[in-house]
This record gives C-alpha cells, structure tokens and sequence, in this order.
C-alpha cells in the first residue's frame, strides 16, 4: 500500500513537473532572449547551455523605446482598460443590483432579453458596429474603444446572481433607518459584495487587454492604439529583432502578471465563475 | 411601504438599469439586428453604387467564395482537434493537481499563467519557436528526440503544417483555462462520495468512471462548449502568424470577415459572414443547453 502510494506520488510530480517545463519554456525564451544581442535570441532558443544570457544587457529595452512609442501604447492600453473597468463595475453592479432586488415594471422580460445576449460575441456584431461607428465618425478614437464595452451582458448576470444570494437584511434595516436607494446601494451593499467586483473587475481587465480585434479595425494612428496592436506592428517592423521583440513583450505583459501573482487566488476564482453558470 | 415611495422606487430602478441597458441596445443588439439587415444588402464603404435589398445573393456569394469555405472547413477542423484534445489535457492537469499533495497551488498557477498573456503577443512569441531551419527551437527539438530523424520545415509556411501550429499555440495558451474550470468542479464533489465509494471496495479507477466522471458532467459540457465557440472565434494567432495562408490553409471564418468587412470595405457580405458566425454559435448554445436540460429530466 505504501509502495503504491509512493509510486503515486511519484508519477503526479515528474508528470507535473514535465507539464510546467513545456509551460514555462516558451516564456523562459522570452524573458532570456530579451536580455541577450538580437542575432543570439533564435540561435540560442533551442540550446539548453546557451539558454541563460552570457552578457545579459539592457540594450534590446533601450531599443524598444527608441524604435517604438512604447509608452504611449501602454498609457493608451491603462486608459483604455481602466476607463471599462471602472465605468463597466459601476453601470453593470447597478443594473444588476434592480435586477436582483428592485420591483418595477418589464423587468422579467428585459433580465431575459439581458440573458439572451450574453451569448452574443463580439466577433459576432464586430463588422455592423464598425459600420456604425464610421457614420458616427468615432473611428480612431479612445471612445470607440471604450463606450461600446462599458455594458456587459455577462458581468450584469454575474451581479445578479450575487446579489440574489446576498441577505436582505442589511439593506432592509438601512432602508427602514432611512437610508434611500441610492444609499442604501454605494454604503451597504457595495462594501458586502466585494468578491464578485473583484471577480467582474479581474474578468473585464483580462479581456481588454488583451483585445486585438476590434483595435485593429477602428484605430490606425499610434496615438490611440494599445499595447497588443503595438506588438503586432513592432513584429512586422524591419529589421526584424527578437531581443526587440521580446523586451517589448516583456515590458507588456509584466502589469498583467503582477496583477495575476498579487489576486490570483481571485483570477481563478473569477474564471471559476464563468464555469458555473449554465 | 406607502405607496409613493414604491413609486420612487420604479423611477430610482429605471435610472439603476438605464445606462447599461442603452449600452447593450446600442452596441450590441442594435449591431446584431444590423447584421441581419446589412446582409440582404449591397453595401459597400466608399461605392457610389446606391445601397439596396438584394435578397440572399451575399449568401449565395460566400456559399460559393473559396475562402470563405476553406475558413469554413479550417474552424471545423480546428475545433475537431482543440476540443477533445485540450478538454482532455485539461481534465488530466486537473485531476493531477486536485491531488491533496505539497505545492499542488504552485502548478496551478504555472499552468493558469499562459491565459493571462496577451494572445497577441503568445502569438508573437510561438512565432519565433517555429522559425524555419536547423536553428528553429521546435526543429532543433524535434531533431534532438529523433535522434536527427526530423527534417527541419518551415511550420508556419507549410500548408500541411500551419494549422496544427496555430492549433498546438491555441492549447499551450488556453488549457489553463479549461483546467480551472474543471478543477472548481472537482473540488465541489462531495468527499461522502468518495468515502462511501472505497466503503464499498470501488478501487480508484471506478471511483473516476462512476464518480468523478459523471459528477463532472456539466462542467465538461460547459468547457466543451466554450472551447469550440472559441474555436470559432479564432482569430489573433492567425492574423500574427499565417494572415491565413500558406493557400488559405489557416484563414478561418473571423479573419475572412474582418479581411471582407475591413480591408476591403465590403460591410454586407461581412455581415451575411457574421449571421453564419452567429448561426453556428447559437446552434452550439442550443445544443448544450439541450444536453444539459436532458440530464435534469433523468435526475
């Protein structure tokens, strides 16, 4: 039994530990090859004793800055991504919270219509909005980058349900003292439900900065393009350099991943989320 | 509660909901109910040709464009390896780390990290590990464990080779994803199961078939399901990696949709393009749901 268990024990770990090497790997490779000469990074990607840098140097970095406005794609990127989120929780927690717990008239038939569209992706209304954004003459703005995702079919469900589950009488005991809706809202209920913002915040960040698509068809000056478009032009652009490359990846993704490490145990329980409804 | 404040309630609900609902209407079922009316259209940014109804002729046009087809089959295909595989590797991580062992949380985030990047940029990245030639970092594996067997290709330029480089970037990238997921429903499973099962001597490969399996019936349809809308949603790595080629071998629905809407500024066969996208979707969503309603009705 013993005997059994250790040898249990034994394939979980080295199948695990395979696992992480294939996971690891190709970030490895860019995390190194932004430290090393640009004609090494390939060369060297696939040899385990030249994988550490020799003479790691800041060069590649410096590169990025000079052949690229880096700093603006991430500034347009934060706006952009912060602009959602903040406006997004607001909007979508309220909505949610007169879906849960207010009484007023055609709410059963617009939570259904709210339901019915979360199933809608934005690939698939993405070719009409880009129509309609061109008549209203907001292509190649920040707003045409923000105000369309704001409202979201799925975060208002995910507020819905938490508000459902949440007791009533906290807010019935803060109307009764006096306390309006309004009130009642921002000073008992939001404080009560920071898991699911945290949950709706985490899930929408996630999204948007890494959105590519729809940047791609409505902006074309660097002025107003986040990071991810960013890359895919620096990619592109001659003479081609992975320590370039891969420095400006590095530099993009370091926010998303601090973000992760510090409220991971909330990124996977955001993701968790998605998995239950249905 | 008197009745003039229920009536400043209604006003007060109304202003709760009114900005996310003129949100959704505006940007997303005014645009989805234009798709459906763009599509009977001819219109064409930029053409000096009056826009009017012409039936089902952008239809009958992708039914019958090449591309289009082959980004058809490519998505279907596609999903006919991604799905099964990556929902099958996601299980497997995840019954792995649900084992009450040190460290088990480490790997989770080990796995979970690719789905936090940018698909742009892990498609930037995937790119260099198939560069072509002896020097490639997939080749020069490839040659090490064959013991020099492999001939070095040129992935991404490679028709035989393109979409399964899309497809291995896809998993590596997305996996974490799916196993999260699974492993939320894992831990739900109540341990009284368990202890009742090995009560009655199941060894711990019934306990997965008559336990673990069927307690994991709906997460699986659920991850199932996402995966292959996602499938179909392809795009990023395509548009980075391949633009769709070698010879359409890699385009897919959405980068024919955006090429024809966008590069090409024709918005009505774009549109008759997004129905079929959604067409396919929703036929998805039904289906699950179906599947799902019909385990409630034999409980």
């Amino acid at each position: 039994m013993n005997k059994k268990h250790l040898m249990t024990v034994l394939f979980v770990y080295s199948t695990l530990i395979g696992a992480t090497l294939v996971f690891l790997t190709p970030i490895g490779i860019m995390l190194a090859g932004s430290f090393k000469a640009d004609d090494l990074v390939l060369l060297e990607a696939s040899s385990l004793r030249d994988f550490f840098p020799a003479e790691a140097n800041l060069q590649n970095y410096r590169d990025v800055f000079e052949r690229v406005p880096f700093l603006r794609y991430l500034f347009n990127s934060i706006l952009i991504t912060c602009a959602i989120v903040t406006t997004g929780l607001l909007v979508n927690s309220l909505a949610g919270y007169a879906f849960a717990r207010l009484q007023w008239r055609g709410k059963n038939a617009l939570l259904l219509a709210v339901i019915a569209l979360m199933i809608i992706p934005l690939e698939a209304i993405a070719v009409p909005l880009f129509y309609q954004v061109t008549l209203l003459g907001w292509r190649d703005t920040y707003l045409v980058q923000i105000v369309p995702f704001i409202a979201n079919a799925f975060s208002i469900y995910l507020f819905y349900t938490f508000f459902l589950g949440l007791p009533r009488e906290l807010e019935e005991a803060a109307r009764i003292d006096g306390a309006g809706l309004w009130r009642t809202f921002f000073v008992i209920v939001m404080p009560n439900a920071k898991a699911v913002f945290a949950t709706v915040a985490i899930l929408t960040f996630l999204t948007q900065w890494g959105a590519f698509l729809w940047p791609l068809m409505v902006t074309y000056s660097e002025t107003v393009r986040p990071l991810p478009l960013g890359i895919a032009s620096f990619y592109t652009l001659p003479p081609l350099q992975w320590g370039d490359i891969f420095a400006f990846g590095v530099m993009m993704v370091t926010p998303v991943l601090l973000i992760f490490l510090v409220f991971q145990r909330w990124f996977v329980k955001g993701v968790a989320t998605t998995g239950i409804k249905g | 509660m008197p009745p003039d404040l229920k009536k400043k309630d209604n006003v007060n609900a109304w202003l709760f909901v009114l900005p996310a609902l003129l949100g959704l209407f505006c940007f997303v079922l005014l645009p989805f109910l234009l798709a459906v009316v763009l599509s009977f259209t001819n219109l064409r940014l930029g053409s000096p040709l009056p826009t009017e109804f012409i039936g089902f002729t952008q239809y009958q046009r992708i039914m019958t464009d090449t591309a289009f087809l082959h980004a058809l089959k490519n998505n279907m295909l596609f999903a006919l390896i991604v799905v099964p595989l990556q929902t099958g590797l996601a299980l497997m991580l995840a019954l792995l780390i649900n084992h009450p062992l040190r460290g088990m949380s480490l790997f989770r985030t080990f796995f979970f990290m690719p789905v936090v990047f940018p698909l742009s940029l892990i498609a930037v990245v995937w790119t260099l590990l198939f560069a072509p030639g002896p020097e490639g970092a997939l080749n020069r594996m490839l040659e090490f464990i064959t013991l020099g067997i492999w001939q070095p290709r040129d992935f991404l330029h490679d028709p035989h080779w393109a979409l399964p480089a899309i497809t291995l970037t896809s998993i590596w990238q997305g996996v974490g994803f799916q196993m999260v997921i699974l492993l939320a429903a894992l831990q739900a499973i109540p341990a009284e199961l368990y202890e009742a099962a090995s009560v009655d001597g199941a060894n711990k490969r019934q306990q997965l078939f008559y336990i673990t399996l069927p307690q994991l019936r709906n997460a699986l349809i659920f991850v199932v399901l996402v995966t292959t809308i996602l499938a179909f949603r392809l795009f990023d790595q395509v548009q980075i990696m391949t633009q769709g080629g070698p010879l359409y071998a890699t385009t897919t629905v959405m980068y024919e949709t955006v090429n024809t809407a966008f590069a090409s500024q024709q918005i009505a066969k774009g549109a008759a393009m997004t129905v079929v996208f959604f067409t396919i979707v929703l036929f998805l969503t039904l289906l699950q749901r179906a599947i799902m309603k019909q385990e409630k009705v034999i409980e």
